[in-house]
């Protein structure tokens, strides 16, 4: 797999039609506008190797109440800017004035993102894949690392998830939810640093198999 | 302070042997600073100088804040240690102009309009200053934004250009700088676009474009040192 680098201001592109994202275009050409890696399946893209998570509609995320006001909390999803989760989007129904009884401040909740206008005000919904995190325990990361914590069709996932027998679940944010027996759920959490750093490398899920078969063997 | 050497230029050569085009020693380093969202530490020369990058974040206090775009904060600071005779510790009149040019050229590369409401801000430190600290922070801080996966239309790269003894030279350092007759910093994004033009002393105008010239050509190379560095942060590893 040969990668190819971008730096802002590459030139990529002379075809302005297959400008996506991480690109600008100016003079009719389309140039890098992240620093990260370019990929050019269908569109040109280039996928950052750092930054800050944006919120977009219908992103899964993990989040973490902030503020309770009347009809609505404040959550931060690990970004700039704060998600509000009106009380209509609970899945229970909620009387005005009612929200401090179901999440209190740092309940950590799993919601999806329903709209993120211009000005960058985010809401949530719990109600389709929503839920409260009340066991087990959160992890953070870059978000940009979270497509190789997956890995091709879940394979990396699914490696850790079969190897430890931990209940795993990742919030497009980079907010990883891991619950299982502790030791178990340590393992992942190390597997996941381990991913982290290395996150740039190939062949990673054969290291992080490796990885987890080892740390099981000195786990008994 | 050390007394003016009789001559700055002695026999076609510099005082630390360098040629009158060439740039002092360079080492780039990409993400030092853990906590920062991206971080570069330069040297040029005996310059010193580690940038930081915050952000897209909150802004604080919330009255700065524009609904369109983000603002871009910079601060360059000099350690006190930094220099021969301790400097006072703090902004003074020429670190608060110097951030301010220094916003200025950094500025048009960014893409503002991506992040509404929010702030990045960008610390620039003087470890150890030699003449030339607003260009190598330029230098850093276009990298670190990079570093933290702020979106730009290209990187910014900058060098000084100078004369001494009557001649043009690029990349002056502290005697030259002292008792040369002109220093022209410059920054620029790649290929043609100029950001930042400061000039102290005096050109003719002949003098002048082929200082342009110059800064021009030092700029180019540090480019690629800066290309160079970003590069083998990811890079080196997984080809």
């Amino acid at each position: 797999m040969g990668r190819e680098l971008a730096i802002p201001g590459d030139l990529l592109s002379g075809d302005v039609r297959l400008a996506g994202e991480g690109t600008y275009i100016e003079g009719g050409k389309v140039y890098a506008s992240v620093y990260g890696v370019v990929d050019r399946r269908e569109k040109i893209i280039v996928v950052p190797l750092t930054g800050k998570y944006m919120p977009r509609s219908g992103d899964v995320v993990i989040g973490k109440i902030t503020d309770v006001s009347f009809s609505s909390w404040t959550v931060d999803i690990n970004s700039p800017y704060e998600a509000r989760l009106h009380i209509s989007e609970h899945p229970e129904r909620i009387k005005p004035g009612d929200a401090n009884q179901h999440l209190k401040i740092g309940d950590l909740i799993i919601a999806k993102v329903i709209d993120v206008d211009v000005t960058m005000r985010v809401d949530l919904t719990m109600r389709d894949s929503g839920e409260v995190i009340r066991s087990g325990r959160v992890v953070e990361m870059s978000h940009t690392k979270i497509p190789r914590v997956i890995g091709r069709g879940g394979s990396m996932i699914n490696l850790l998830k079969r190897e430890t027998n931990c209940d795993i679940f990742v919030g497009q944010n980079g907010r990883i939810w891991i619950s299982g027996r502790g030791d178990m759920a340590n393992i992942v959490a190390e597997g996941l640093l381990k991913i982290e750093q290395e996150a740039h490398t190939l062949g990673l899920t054969d290291r992080i198999k490796e990885f987890v078969e080892n740390a099981k063997r000195s786990e008994k | 302070m050390k007394d003016k050497p009789e001559k700055l230029i002695v026999k076609g050569k510099r005082l630390d042997g360098r040629k009158m085009d060439e740039l002092r020693p360079i080492k780039i380093e990409v993400g030092v600073l853990k906590r920062a969202d991206g971080s570069c530490y330069m040297e040029l020369g005996e310059n010193k100088v580690m940038a930081a990058v915050y952000g897209p974040r909150e802004v604080h206090p919330r009255h700065l804040q524009e609904a369109t775009k983000a603002i871009i904060r910079y601060r360059y600071n000099m350690a006190s240690f930094s220099v021969e005779e301790r400097k006072r510790p703090g902004p003074d009149r020429r670190s608060v102009e110097i951030s301010k040019v220094s916003r200025d050229a950094i500025e048009p590369v960014i893409i503002k309009e991506c992040f509404p409401k929010a702030a990045v801000d960008i610390f620039v430190e003087v470890l150890q200053a030699d003449a030339g600290t607003r260009t190598a922070g330029i230098n850093a801080a276009s990298v670190a934004l990079a570093d933290a996966g702020i979106p730009m239309k290209g990187l910014v790269s900058s060098c000084a250009v100078g004369k001494i003894d009557g001649q043009i030279v690029l990349d002056p350092m502290k005697e030259e700088d002292n008792y040369g007759e002109a220093d022209m910093p410059i920054a620029m994004v790649m290929p043609d676009k100029i950001t930042l033009l400061q000039m102290d002393g005096c050109f003719t105008q002949d003098e002048f474009k082929q200082a342009f010239e110059l800064a021009k050509k030092g700029c180019e190379q540090i480019y690629e040192m800066q290309r160079q560095a970003l590069i083998e942060k990811y890079g080196v590893e997984g080809k």
